[in-house]
C-alpha cells in the first residue's frame, strides 16, 4: 500500500546515491526546459538591471533637457529621448526597479495573504470554508484590471497604494490554489498521525500541511508576477498607477508618448518591449516550474 | 435542470449583492469627491455653495442611506444621475454598450479563430519545432500589453503604408469600411492576447483525449488522421475550451479598458476610466456592477452549454 503522500519526495534511499547538488538540479532543469531557462535568464537580467540601475544608466532618469527634446537614438541617447529630453534608456533601466518592486511586492502580499486564507479555509472546512469561498467568488467575479482600477482610484496614486490595489485581486486566486492542495494533503496519513499524537491544529496546519503546498505556491507566484507587472503598466498608463517622477514603463507609454509617437516611435517601442520581455520571462519560467514542481497540472 | 438554474441564479444574486457592497465601500474610501474636483478646477468657491452642491448630490447623507438608495434605484431600473454631466446615468451608458459589445464579440471571434486551430496543430505536432514556435507565439501574446500592441500596430501602419487610422469614432452608417477597420485593429490586439489561453487549453485537452482507446479504434478502422482529430477527438476535447472561453470573456472586458482608450473608441470601458478619474460615483458603481453582471451571466451560460455539448453532464447535484 502506498503510504507516501503525493508531492512529497521519498527519503533518500541509502544505496550510496548522493542527493544531487543545486548546480546539477539547475543544469538538469536547463536541459529539460530550455524555454524555462530562457525565462529564468530574462528574470535574472531584469533583477540585475533593477539592482544596478544607478550604474547601468547613462543619464539621470528624471532630469529634463529642453535642448535634447525627442532626440533620435544614437551615441548620446542610446534609445533616444522623450519630449522633455529625458533619456529613454536610463528611464527604461530605472523602470525595471519600479516594475520589479511593485510586481514582487504585490504578488507576495496577495499570495501570502491569499495562501493563509486558503490554508485555513481548506484545513478547517465546513461552514467556514463555504463562506470564505463565497467571499473569494465575489472578489474574483471582476476582471483583475477593473478591480485594481477601482481600488487604486479609491486609494490615490502612490507606490504603496498601487501595490495594495494589485495585491487584492491576487488574494482569491492564491486562496483557491492553496485550498485545493490543502484539501488533498489534509486527508493524508501523516497528517492523521500528527493528529493522533495530539499536536495542536495550528501546528499541524502550518508545520505539516503548509510546507507541502510550496510547489503550487511557487508556481502561482511566478505566474502572478507577470500579470502584476502587466496590471501595473496598465494602471500607470491610465495615470492611476505609479506617480511622476518615478520612471515607470506603463507611465512612459501614456498619453504624452502617444502624442509624439508618429514623430518619435522609440518613445513607444522601448518601454513596451521592456514590459513584454519581463512578462514573457516570468511566463516562460512559470510554465517550466509548473511542469517540474507540479506534474499534476502539466500542460494545463 | 430547473432547480439547478434556480440554485445558480440564487448564488449569482448573492455574489452580486456582495459585490455591490465591495464596490460601494471602495468608492467611499476614496479621498476627495466630485465636489473637490469641480472646485479645484474652478478655483475658489464659497463653502456655503459647496455644501449646497453636496446636498444636491446627496453626498451629505450617511453612507448606508446612500447605499440603500442605490439598491432601490437599481431595483427600480433607475440608475441615478451622473454628477458630471447632469444627465441620467442610463442615458449616458446606453449608447456606449454597442461599441463595447461589438469590440468584445469581435475580439472573442479572433481569439477562438486563432486559439483553437493553433492549439490543435500544436497538439498534433507535439514536441516538434512547430509546436515550440506556436507555443512561444501564444505566450508572447500573453506577455504583451494589448494597449501597447495596439499602438505598435498603428505605428506600423503609418510607417509602412502611410495610412493613418481615423482619430474619432466612425459610425457604421457613415462609412462601413472605415468602421470595420477601426474595430478590426483593437480586436486583433485584444483577441491575440486572449487566444493564448484558449490555445493552451485546446492543446492540453486534445493531448489528453488523443490518448484514449476510442481514438485508437477510429485509427484502426482506417479513418484518416484529420477526420479522427477534427471529428472524434476535438468534439470531446472542446468542453474545457468552452469554460475558458467563458472566463476569457470576463478578461476581455478588462483588456478593453485600456484598448478603448488607446484607439479612442467611445465604449463603456474608456468611459469607466474617465468616470473613475472624475469620481462620478453613479456612473462608476453602475458600470462596475454591469461588468459584474455580464461576468456572472456569461459563466452561467457556459455551464448551461455544458449539458448541450456533452449529454453525459447532468445537473441537479
Amino acid at each position: 500500500m502506498a503510504t507516501r503522500p503525493l508531492g512529497v519526495e521519498a527519503a533518500p534511499v541509502s544505496l550510496g546515491l548522493r542527493r544531487p547538488g543545486a548546480w546539477t538540479v539547475l543544469a538538469r532543469f536547463c536541459r529539460k526546459k530550455p524555454l524555462g531557462a530562457i525565462g529564468g535568464v530574462l528574470m535574472v537580467v531584469m533583477f540585475l538591471t533593477a539592482v544596478f540601475a544607478n550604474q547601468l544608466a547613462t543619464h539621470d532618469p528624471i532630469a529634463t533637457d529642453a535642448g535634447q527634446s525627442l532626440a533620435r537614438p544614437g551615441p548620446d541617447h542610446w534609445l533616444g529621448s522623450d519630449h522633455l529630453g529625458r533619456d529613454i534608456y536610463s528611464r527604461v533601466v530605472h523602470g525595471a526597479r519600479v516594475s520589479l518592486v511593485v510586481g514582487l511586492a504585490s504578488t507576495l502580499l496577495g499570495s501570502v495573504f491569499g495562501g493563509i486564507i486558503g490554508l485555513l479555509s481548506g484545513y478547517v472546512g465546513g461552514k467556514t470554508d463555504l463562506i470564505t469561498q463565497r467571499v473569494m467568488d465575489i472578489l474574483q467575479g471582476l476582471p483583475l484590471l477593473v478591480l485594481a482600477l477601482v481600488m487604486s482610484a479609491a486609494l490615490g496614486p502612490s507606490i504603496p497604494n498601487v501595490v495594495l490595489a494589485i495585491s487584492i485581486p491576487i488574494i482569491p486566486r492564491a486562496a483557491r490554489v492553496i485550498r485545493a492542495s490543502v484539501l488533498s494533503i489534509r486527508e493524508m496519513q501523516y497528517v492523521e498521525a500528527a493528529r493522533a499524537v495530539g499536536l495542536r491544529h495550528v501546528r499541524i496546519a502550518f508545520r505539516h500541511v503548509l510546507p507541502n503546498t510550496m510547489g503550487p505556491f511557487i508556481v502561482l507566484c511566478t505566474a502572478q508576477l507577470g500579470s502584476a507587472i502587466l496590471v501595473e503598466a496598465a494602471l500607470s498608463f491610465l495615470g492611476l498607477g505609479v506617480p511622476e517622477p518615478y520612471p515607470s514603463w506603463g507611465r512612459m507609454l501614456s498619453v504624452s508618448a502617444a502624442e509624439y509617437a508618429q514623430k518619435a516611435p522609440w518613445l513607444v517601442l522601448f518601454p513596451g518591449l521592456a514590459i513584454s520581455l519581463a512578462v514573457f520571462g516570468s511566463n516562460l519560467l512559470g510554465d517550466a516550474l509548473r511542469d517540474t514542481l507540479d506534474p499534476r497540472l502539466r500542460g494545463a | 435542470m430547473k432547480t439547478y438554474i434556480a440554485q445558480r441564479l440564487g448564488i449569482g444574486l448573492l455574489t452580486l449583492l456582495g459585490m455591490s457592497i465591495v464596490i460601494f465601500g471602495m468608492l467611499r474610501l476614496a479621498p476627495g469627491d466630485i465636489v473637490d474636483i469641480l472646485f479645484s478646477t474652478g478655483g475658489y468657491v464659497n463653502p456655503v455653495e459647496r455644501l449646497a452642491i453636496e446636498k444636491e448630490l446627496g453626498l451629505d447623507r450617511p453612507v448606508w442611506v446612500q447605499y440603500v438608495e442605490w439598491m432601490r434605484q437599481i431595483l427600480t431600473g433607475d440608475l441615478g444621475k451622473s454628477y458630471r454631466y447632469d444627465l441620467p446615468a442610463w442615458e449616458i451608458i446606453r449608447p456606449l454598450i454597442p461599441v463595447t459589445l461589438e469590440l468584445a464579440i469581435l475580439s472573442l471571434i479572433v481569439s477562438v479563430a486563432l486559439g483553437v486551430p493553433l492549439g490543435v496543430i500544436s497538439a498534433v505536432r507535439q514536441d516538434t519545432p512547430l509546436d515550440y514556435v506556436l507555443r512561444v507565439f501564444s505566450l508572447a501574446g500573453l506577455s504583451m500589453p494589448s494597449f501597447w500592441l495596439g499602438m505598435v500596430i498603428i505605428l506600423g501602419l503609418v510607417a509602412w503604408i502611410g495610412w493613418i487610422p481615423p482619430v474619432t469614432y466612425v459610425r457604421p452608417s457613415e462609412n462601413f469600411w472605415l468602421h470595420a477597420v477601426q474595430f478590426a485593429l483593437p480586436s486583433l490586439a485584444v483577441g491575440y492576447r486572449s487566444s493564448a489561453l484558449i490555445m493552451r487549453i485546446t492543446r492540453s485537452s486534445l493531448l489528453e483525449v488523443m490518448r484514449e482507446d476510442y481514438i485508437r479504434t477510429a485509427r484502426a478502422k482506417g479513418q484518416s488522421g484529420s477526420v479522427v482529430i477534427w471529428r472524434h477527438a476535438l468534439q470531446n476535447a472542446i468542453l474545457p475550451v468552452v469554460t475558458v472561453i467563458g472566463i476569457e470573456f470576463a478578461f476581455l472586458i478588462g483588456g478593453l479598458v485600456v484598448t478603448e482608450t488607446v484607439f479612442n473608441l467611445p465604449g463603456l470601458a474608456r468611459f469607466l476610466v474617465e468616470a473613475i478619474l472624475w469620481r462620478d460615483y453613479p456612473i462608476v458603481q453602475n458600470l462596475v456592477m454591469f461588468i459584474a453582471i455580464v461576468v456572472i451571466v456569461s459563466n452561467l451560460v457556459v455551464d448551461m452549454l455544458y449539458g448541450f455539448l456533452d449529454p453525459r453532464v447532468r445537473y441537479g447535484h
